[in-house]
C-alpha cells in the first residue's frame, strides 16, 4: 500500500456533475489495490472447468469452461438470460452448480474442505444494484467486513476504508448514509467496500446497468484505474466502450453456452460465431 | 336501568383487608404488565428464531419452523393456557408435575410460557415477512463479503427487517398484551380479574370494567407513544 499522503483532487473530465463538484471530488489518484502484488501474467486467477448449472429442469449453463490469468480483465457479455450473471456468481459460489469446478487463486471452490466465507472474503463483488447495507454509514459500509470477516481494529478497519472513499472522490460523504447518495457514487463507495478487503479478484455483475446515464462514467473510470493497476477482473457488462478500453479478453455468451472467448482484438474485429455478430451489430448500432 | 352509580366506590376499603378498590385494580395492573413484558421477551427472541428458520435455505430449518408456527396459531389461545396449565402437568413424569403445581405463583408463570409460545409464532411470521421483503442481493452481498449466514442475518438481514416490521410488532405487543386477560381462566389475578372479583364484591359492574377499560386504553396508548419514538430513533437517514 503506498502511503503517501492524501493527493489534491485532480480534475477529471468525467465528474461532469457540477452540483456534485465541490462534494464529490471523482476518482483520484493513488493506489486503489493494496497488498496484491502487481500482476505476473501467465497465473491462473480463476479457472472455470466445465460447470453446468440446473434449475430443476432447465440448464442455465452448459459446460462453460474458462480461465482468467492474473492481472487479466474478461469480460462476459451476452443478451439477457444468457447465463452471464449466473457465471460469475458461481466463481464466488453464490449460486451453486451441479457440474464441474472452479479454483480461485488455487481454492476449489467445490470442495468440502474449503472455507467458503473465507474464499469469498478474497473475491471482490460489486452488484448491479449496489447492494449497500441501507442501516450503516458509509464508513460502517466500508469497515463492517474487514473487522468481522478480517478481523481488523476498528482503528485500521476506518484507515483503509476511509482511505479508499478518499480514492474514489467521496470523502465528503463518510458519514452519510447509502440512501443520502447518488447511484453512482453508491456504486463507487460498492467498488470501494469490496477493494477494502484486499481482493485478489474482482467480480463486476453489470456494475453500470442500474445507474442514470451521467452517472455511468464516474463508476467506469473507478474501474479502469483498477484494471490499469494490474486487478484481475470479470466483468458482465454491456458497456463495450470499458470492453474495447480495458478488456484483455472477452467472453460472449448465449444460452447457457460460452459460445466466443477471444482476444478483445479478434471480438471486436472479426467475431466467429453468427450469434456474436448480430449480438454486436445490435449493440454498436447506437 | 336501575343501578346506583357510585364512582366514590374506588376509595372504598376492598374486602381483602389490605388497601381500597382502587389498590386491587392497580395490583392487577401490575400482574398484567408484568406477564406482557416476560411473555414478550419469549415471544420476541423465540419467534425471531422461529422466523429466522422459516428463512434458511436448509428445508429440516424451514420444516421445525413451519410446524412450529402452524401449530401454535393454529389452536386457540384459550385452549393453549388450559393445556399449559391443566394437562402438562399431569403428562409429565409425576414429581415434574408435582412440582409444577406446588410451584408459588404457578398461574404467573404459566401465563407466561403460554402467552410467550403464542405470540411467537406471530412474532416469527412477521419476522421472516420482514426478512423476504429485502431484496435478494442485500443476503448476497453480506455472503460474497465473506460474512457466516449467522453475520449475514446478524448484521445485514435482521436490521433492516426489525426497521421495517417495527409497526405489526407494536401491534403484535398490544396484542400480546391484552391477550393476558386471557389467563384470568387459570387464576391469574390481572386487571381483568381484578374488575371482575371488585363487580362481585361491590356489584358496581360499570366503575370496575370502565376502570379497566381506562387503564388498559392508557397502558396501550403509552405503548404506542413509545413504539413512535422507537420509529423514530432507528429510522435511516435517506430512507422515505
Amino acid at each position: 500500500m503506498t502511503s503517501t499522503p492524501m493527493p489534491a483532487p485532480s480534475v477529471k473530465e468525467s465528474v461532469a456533475d457540477a452540483a456534485h463538484a465541490p462534494r464529490d471530488a471523482g476518482l483520484q489518484p493513488g493506489s486503489l489495490v493494496s497488498g496484491v502484488p502487481a500482476a505476473a501474467p501467465g497465473e491462473t486467477m480463476i479457472s472455470i472447468d466445465n460447470i453446468s448449472k440446473w434449475y430443476g429442469d432447465f440448464q442455465v449453463l452448459t459446460n462453460c469452461t474458462t480461465k482468467v490469468a492474473k492481472g487479466e480483465v474478461v469480460v462476459v457479455c451476452g443478451p439477457s438470460g444468457s447465463g452471464k450473471s449466473t457465471l460469475i456468481k458461481c466463481v464466488n459460489a453464490l449460486e451453486p452448480f451441479q457440474k464441474g469446478q472452479i479454483t480461485v487463486a488455487g481454492t476449489k471452490v467445490v470442495d468440502k474442505t474449503t472455507n467458503l466465507p473465507k474464499l469469498r472474503s478474497r473475491v471482490g463483488m460489486v452488484f448491479q444494484h449496489f447492494e449497500l447495507f441501507p442501516h450503516l454509514s458509509i464508513t460502517e459500509n466500508l469497515t463492517i467486513a474487514q473487522r468481522k470477516v478480517l478481523g481488523r481494529g476498528a482503528e485500521d478497519a476506518k484507515k483503509r476504508g476511509l482511505d479508499l472513499l478518499a480514492r474514489v472522490g467521496l470523502s465528503a460523504q463518510a458519514d452519510k448514509f447509502p440512501g443520502q447518495l447518488s447511484g453512482g457514487q453508491q456504486q463507487r463507495v460498492a467498488v470501494a467496500r469490496a477493494l477494502a478487503m484486499n481482493p485478489v479478484v474482482m467480480l463486476f455483475d453489470e456494475p453500470t446497468s442500474a445507474l442514470d446515464p451521467e452517472m455511468v462514467g464516474e463508476v467506469l473510470d473507478v474501474m479502469v484505474e483498477l484494471a490499469k493497476e494490474g486487478m484481475t477482473m470479470m466483468v458482465v457488462t454491456h458497456e463495450m466502450g470499458f470492453a474495447r478500453k480495458v478488456a484483455d479478453r472477452v467472453i460472449f455468451m448465449d444460452r447457457g453456452e460460452i459460445v466466443e472467448d477471444a482476444k478483445k482484438e479478434d471480438f471486436f474485429g472479426s467475431p466467429r460465431s453468427e450469434r456474436a455478430q448480430t449480438f454486436l451489430s445490435k449493440i454498436l448500432q447506437h | 336501568m336501575n343501578y346506583n352509580w357510585n364512582w366514590r366506590i374506588f376509595f372504598d376499603a376492598s374486602p381483602e383487608g389490605n388497601g381500597t378498590y382502587l389498590d386491587m385494580l392497580l395490583s392487577g395492573l401490575m400482574w398484567t404488565i408484568a406477564t406482557a413484558l416476560c411473555s414478550w421477551f419469549i415471544a420476541f427472541f423465540l419467534g425471531s428464531l422461529i422466523g429466522v428458520l422459516r428463512t434458511l435455505p436448509s428445508k429440516t430449518a424451514n420444516g421445525i419452523g413451519t410446524a412450529y408456527v402452524e401449530l401454535f396459531r393454529n389452536v386457540p389461545l384459550l385452549v393453549q393456557m388450559f393445556l399449559w396449565y391443566f394437562v402438562l402437568p399431569e403428562v409429565v413424569p409425576t414429581q415434574l408435575g408435582d412440582a409444577i403445581k406446588q410451584m408459588p405463583d404457578a398461574p404467573f408463570y404459566t401465563a407466561v410460557v403460554c402467552l410467550g409460545f403464542f405470540t411467537a409464532s406471530r412474532v416469527a411470521e412477521q419476522v421472516r415477512a420482514g426478512i423476504q421483503s429485502l431484496p435478494r442481493g442485500q443476503g448476497m452481498a453480506g455472503t460474497a463479503m465473506g460474512f457466516t449466514v449467522y453475520q449475514t442475518y446478524r448484521y445485514v438481514l435482521l436490521p433492516n427487517a426489525y426497521r421495517i416490521i417495527l409497526p405489526p410488532m407494536t401491534s403484535e405487543f398490544l396484542n400480546n398484551l391484552k391477550n393476558t386477560s386471557v389467563a384470568l381462566t387459570i387464576g391469574l389475578l390481572e386487571l381483568t380479574a381484578r374488575a371482575r372479583s371488585m363487580q362481585e364484591f361491590s356489584f358496581q359492574v360499570f366503575e370496575a370494567f370502565t376502570a379497566a377499560t381506562l387503564l388498559y386504553v392508557i397502558i396501550n396508548l403509552v405503548v404506542v407513544t413509545a413504539a413512535t419514538y422507537l420509529e423514530r430513533a432507528v429510522a435511516i437517514p435517506g430512507q422515505r
